[in-house]
């Protein structure tokens, strides 16, 4: 079995701001670990040949030139917003949570 | 808030070997963002500059800014370093509502720029190299203001208020590696050290480079060691110390603490730690932790930037002379003596005597006003003496006004004085305030008539060839004017009164 255990669930959950109970927990672990394994077969199928690859697509180098586009107005930035204050988001204090 | 015991800088130096590393972020002055193409400009209404890109509104894509990988190329090549021929983007994910994606897209283990070095000045003309680890590309994230709580720090504070205007900002980020062999200079270096930084990108046109805007900030890491021990202490990371100053400051400040926290026999927390400028000190920010976990991954919706040989050496052709040559020929063009170009230097009014002259001024009316008047009241008033908000202009037009005798030098000063405060150009103040140096004979002969008869002794002593009692008739007018007087008139005018041959 891969190396993922359910501290590491955890672990990621709470990273991920995700509430997960008991029972989610033990289950994701024993699914992430059949996942990981999974992946870990196309790394085992991969030779010395094959480099390691973040883009399926051999493209590099898309750019844009530096020419000034379209914006929204604060009141569209704003129009999702749960609060807001004097065209700026309002969000609670966070320092304690970090 | 509870004060953190210090040593004096001197008995920490005594005990103890300071290790240095900074991480110095530049933002571009590209129109537009790093991978949206609103604009990037400073001090706009709030959220007025974004679009769905900068909100990370779902099903968006970034396309990434041509100009801001040629600045960060050219930032790289200045810094000594090697160009990556292909790298790649990353996120780096966490959670802080001053990015609305819940990621920064980042460069993680291939940065643009890598192994560079760049030497610093010291204010003795010593040269320290500080080693350059990396300079990566990355995005600015929004501006939080936090309100309420007792201090309007970001302890206590209610809630916090955000512009997006900043989020995706071009930003490049550069590290050092660990700087050793600093000692009781360590805190002048890391002055040097970000001054040297901000003159480069500034001098390469890639960056406005204004501390006080946040165009160039740096977070200073600050260890100590036993002295003769190789391994390294456990640091801090002081986060945004906006000015030159500042970041002296800190470096010395945490220096102080680390040594007496050693001292102590409780081993430092590695930990972020928050510069307030009013109390000159830091507070402790929050500790390393599991929330450091960025996991960091490849940012799949950025292809990699591959730069050519022929790219690269385009862009280093494009290269503006480098500071160093240019500092040694601005002392030659404005012919200055070593130490009068150095004292220049180390005030931080190179660029603004140099912009001063530009404006027409010459090198000496420039270095006099500059050095004699504006460093003196900017560090009264603790500033960098760029940030006292004195323009070129304004020297020039005070410097015409003593030339043409309308006002002398005292009363410039004076000027100057009340231009800082506010109160409009020299000549609406001069004209404001009469302040122009009397001219006209009669009020003087009046005010010397007065002075002669007030002293007779004196008047007698001159009369009888004591030239040099001349000085106490000569007060008395110019104090009888309010110092409007112009003092050569006042002596010539003195002398034919008394029938006395100059």
């Amino acid at each position: 079995m891969a190396a993922i255990n359910r501290d590491d669930v955890a672990h990621l959950a709470r990273l991920a701001h995700i509430e997960m109970s008991a029972e989610e927990l033990d289950r994701m672990a024993g699914e992430l670990a059949v996942i990981v394994d999974s992946v870990k077969s196309v790394s085992e199928a991969a030779g010395d040949d094959v480099p390691a690859t973040s883009h399926p697509i051999p493209l590099n180098n898309v750019f844009r030139e530096d020419v000034v586009g379209h914006t929204f107005t604060a009141e569209q930035a704003l129009s999702g917003a749960p609060d807001s204050i004097e065209s700026r988001f309002k969000v609670p204090a966070i320092l304690d949570e970090a | 808030m509870s004060t953190d015991a210090i040593l004096t800088f001197e008995e920490a130096m005594e005990k103890y070997d300071p290790v240095l590393g900074f991480e110095v972020h530049v933002e571009l002055n590209t129109k537009t963002k790093m991978f949206s193409s609103a604009p990037n400009v400073f001090g706009d209404e709030p959220n007025t500059n974004v679009n769905e890109v900068d909100l990370g509104m779902p099903g968006v894509l970034p396309v990434l800014n041509r100009a801001a990988v040629e600045s960060s190329i050219k930032i790289g090549l200045a810094l000594n370093c090697k160009i990556a021929e292909a790298c790649r983007f990353a996120r780096k994910n966490y959670f802080y509502p001053d990015t609305p994606k819940n990621f920064q897209t980042s460069q993680y283990d291939e940065p643009i720029a890598y192994d560079g070095y760049l030497d610093v000045e010291l204010s003795d003309g010593t040269v320290f190299r500080v080693e350059i680890e990396r300079a990566h590309m990355e995005e600015d994230a929004g501006k939080l203001t936090h309100m309420g709580g007792a201090t309007g720090r970001i302890q206590g504070a209610d809630f916090s208020l955000v512009d997006y205007n900043r989020a995706g900002v071009p930003l490049v980020e550069i590290v050092t590696k660990p700087i050793e062999g600093a000692g009781s200079r360590a805190p002048e270096l890391a002055k040097a050290y970000v001054a040297a930084v901000r003159e480069i990108v500034k001098n390469l046109g890639v960056s406005d480079a204004k501390m006080e805007r946040g165009n160039v900030r740096c977070d200073a890491n600050v260890s100590l060691r036993p002295h003769g021990r190789e391994r390294f202490g456990i640091r801090s990371e002081t986060k945004n110390v906006n000015s030159l100053r500042a970041v002296e400051h800190a470096v010395r400040y945490e220096i102080q603490r680390h040594a007496a926290v050693l001292d102590s026999g409780i081993p430092v927390v590695q930990e972020t730690r928050h510069w307030h400028e009013d109390t000159r000190t830091t507070t402790s920010g929050r500790p390393k932790s599991d929330a450091d976990d960025y996991r960091y991954f490849p940012e799949p919706d950025l292809v990699p930037v591959v730069a050519s040989r022929e790219w690269v050496e385009e862009l280093r052709a494009t290269l503006p002379e480098p500071p160093a040559a240019r500092r040694k020929r601005l002392q030659a063009d404005w012919g200055y003596s070593d130490l009068e170009f150095r004292d220049v230097v180390n005030a931080g009014v190179m660029d603004e005597i140099e912009e001063t002259i530009a404006a027409g001024a010459s090198a000496s009316v420039a270095r006099k006003w500059w050095m004699g008047e504006i460093v003196g009241r900017a560090k009264n008033a603790d500033v960098d003496p760029g940030q006292l908000g004195v323009e070129p202009a304004t020297i020039v037009e005070l410097s015409k006004m003593v030339e043409d005798g309308k006002i002398n030098n005292k009363m410039a000063t004076e000027v100057l004085d009340h231009v800082l405060a506010g109160e409009g150009t020299p000549a609406e103040i001069v004209e404001k305030r009469g302040l122009a140096v009397v001219s006209d004979d009669g009020p003087l002969l009046e005010a010397i008539d007065a002075a002669l008869a007030a002293q007779p002794d004196v008047a007698d002593k001159i009369r009888g060839g004591k030239v040099q009692a001349i000085g106490a008739i000569v007060g008395a007018v110019m104090k009888a004017t309010r110092g409007q007087a112009d003092t050569g008139r006042v002596r010539e005018l003195i002398m034919e009164r008394l029938g006395v041959n100059a």
